[in-house]
């Protein structure tokens, strides 16, 4: 990683995220390079999901600054005091894409008409281009002869692989993986990391996966980073934290998690 | 009581009170989307003066409101034929029930649909008409259907504004004939007839917003 000369993709400087009396994020300092593959891993209620979450502009955060290949959260011009208008987080959400954890595809649509619904409606696609980019997707993920299927009608397993071509359909720079085996039966886990897997060899696509599947978090990361308290404990190579975590803590998740 | 004489009246009524109570059912629904859409998404403003729409037609008499339509407007200078009022203020009515009903199924719309709509970039006008309402108005349907019969019963309320529906033709026919216990067991089964209809033609729409089979029954409805 040459972090020097590359202005990162992602740089969050102090950023603080509270629910109430409750601190999630503690002045947050985080960096991840364009096609970075990171993992963040932690105890649930470290603020890794809230990472992912804040990124996606899902929840507004109270301090610190975000940007997204310099685009900031905030307004600019606005001393980073206020949450930016709904038309520049917009601009920042093109960028983004985010796989949920229950998959959350539109029960009411198609596979098909799940994946190329945003293409056309929010990038303008023409629909035989959006239709047959996501038949491209589907056979990505293994189900092209699924796309006329309601979601209702697939497995956890191929509803996560459909999220993940939905996701992919809108040419996202930054891909958010949000546990996206932790509502699946552990059998159907293998199909959807082998599709992740795919992803992580393309070279342009930054990723961030929250996930508690150790072994594959090693297989695709360029970084993992162990959180506690809203902070990052520790983060390196992936055999480094993984293999030998030189933090307490750290250790002490790990071997909670693989006893 | 000799009958072939008095069913064409009594078909000419239950005529009147099925197109009363389609039209009603039809304008109340659009008034129902309309204000119970700005119940939710009307920001300060509009959100509250649907609510004083909901509250008012909800709040009040439906027997009050038809008199005052009918009695009290034309003092203003407002006048309407009868059945324009009997159907205004019965679409009113519905529509206040009904703005209920859309604002209750479009808040049930999980969160989490909302946040993949958000994730994909939608804009709030295609969030709510692509995804949030096709999924809310299954849910709808039951209480709609039940709106639609319960419109159905209270049209009768319109012959005491001197329209000659269903209700209205009986009462005649009973002046003339003194026959109450024939002429309202016909009546009765008038009624029940229209809203065997009506439920049939319902369950016909919600098996197409349900797409069949296919879109998952929630627990509740």
């Amino acid at each position: 990683m040459n972090e020097k000369t590359d202005t990162p993709l992602i740089e969050f400087s102090d950023v603080t995220k509270r629910f109430g009396i409750l601190t999630v994020l503690d002045q947050f300092s985080f960096s991840v390079a364009k096609g970075e593959k990171v993992t963040l891993i932690g105890p649930s209620g470290s603020g890794k999901s809230t990472v992912l979450r804040i990124l996606m502009t899902l929840e507004p955060f109270q301090e610190g600054r975000l940007t997204l290949d310099g685009m900031s959260y905030h307004e600019p011009g606005v001393g980073g005091r206020f949450q930016a208008s709904e038309k520049h987080l917009r601009q920042i959400r093109n960028h983004v894409g985010m796989v949920f954890q229950s998959f959350n595809l539109f029960p009411h649509m198609t596979v098909l008409r799940n994946i190329v619904e945003a293409p056309i409606r929010v990038l303008g696609m023409a629909r035989a281009e959006a239709e047959a980019r996501a038949i491209e997707l589907l056979q990505m993920v293994g189900l092209a002869d699924k796309k006329d299927h309601y979601p209702v009608q697939l497995s956890g397993g191929q509803q996560q692989r459909v999220a993940i071509a939905r996701a992919m359909a809108m040419r996202p720079r930054v891909l958010l993986f949000d546990e996206p085996t932790s509502a699946l039966d552990p059998q159907l886990v293998g199909e959807v990391l082998s599709v992740i897997r795919d992803l992580a060899h393309e070279h342009d696509l930054t990723m961030l996966l929250v996930t508690h599947e150790m072994r594959f978090a090693r297989e695709v990361s360029d970084r993992v980073c162990f959180f506690d308290k809203g902070r990052i404990c520790e983060q390196g190579a992936p055999e480094a934290i993984l293999g030998a975590p030189k933090n307490e803590r750290t250790r002490e998740f790990l071997s909670s998690i693989l006893s | 009581m000799d009958w072939s004489a008095y069913l064409p009246m009594i078909l000419q009524g239950a005529g009147v009170t099925m197109t009363i109570t389609l039209a009603s059912i039809v304008i109340g629904a659009a008034l129902a989307f309309f204000f119970g859409i700005l119940r939710v998404e009307g920001g300060p403003v509009l959100s509250k003066i649907a609510l004083c729409y909901t509250e008012v037609f909800r709040g009040t008499s439906l027997l009050v409101q038809l008199f005052w339509f009918y009695y009290a407007l034309p003092l203003v200078g407002l006048s309407f034929e009868p059945i324009t009022t009997g159907i205004l203020v019965l679409a009113a009515h519905a529509g206040g029930y009904g703005a209920e009903i859309v604002r209750g199924a479009l808040s049930s719309v999980s969160t989490q649909q909302l946040e993949a709509a958000r994730a994909l970039n939608f804009n709030r006008f295609q969030t709510l008409f692509r995804i949030s309402l096709p999924q809310a108005i299954v849910e709808m349907m039951p209480a709609f259907g039940n709106l639609a019969i319960e419109t159905l019963k209270l049209s009768s309320l319109v012959s005491l504004i001197s329209i000659a529906d269903l209700t209205f033709t009986a009462q005649s026919i009973r002046n003339l004939t003194l026959d109450s216990a024939s002429i309202y067991s016909v009546t009765l089964l008038c009624y029940f007839a229209m809203s065997l209809v009506l439920m049939v033609a319902i369950r016909m729409i919600e098996h197409v917003v349900r797409r069949g089979d296919v879109f998952p029954r929630s627990a509740h409805s």
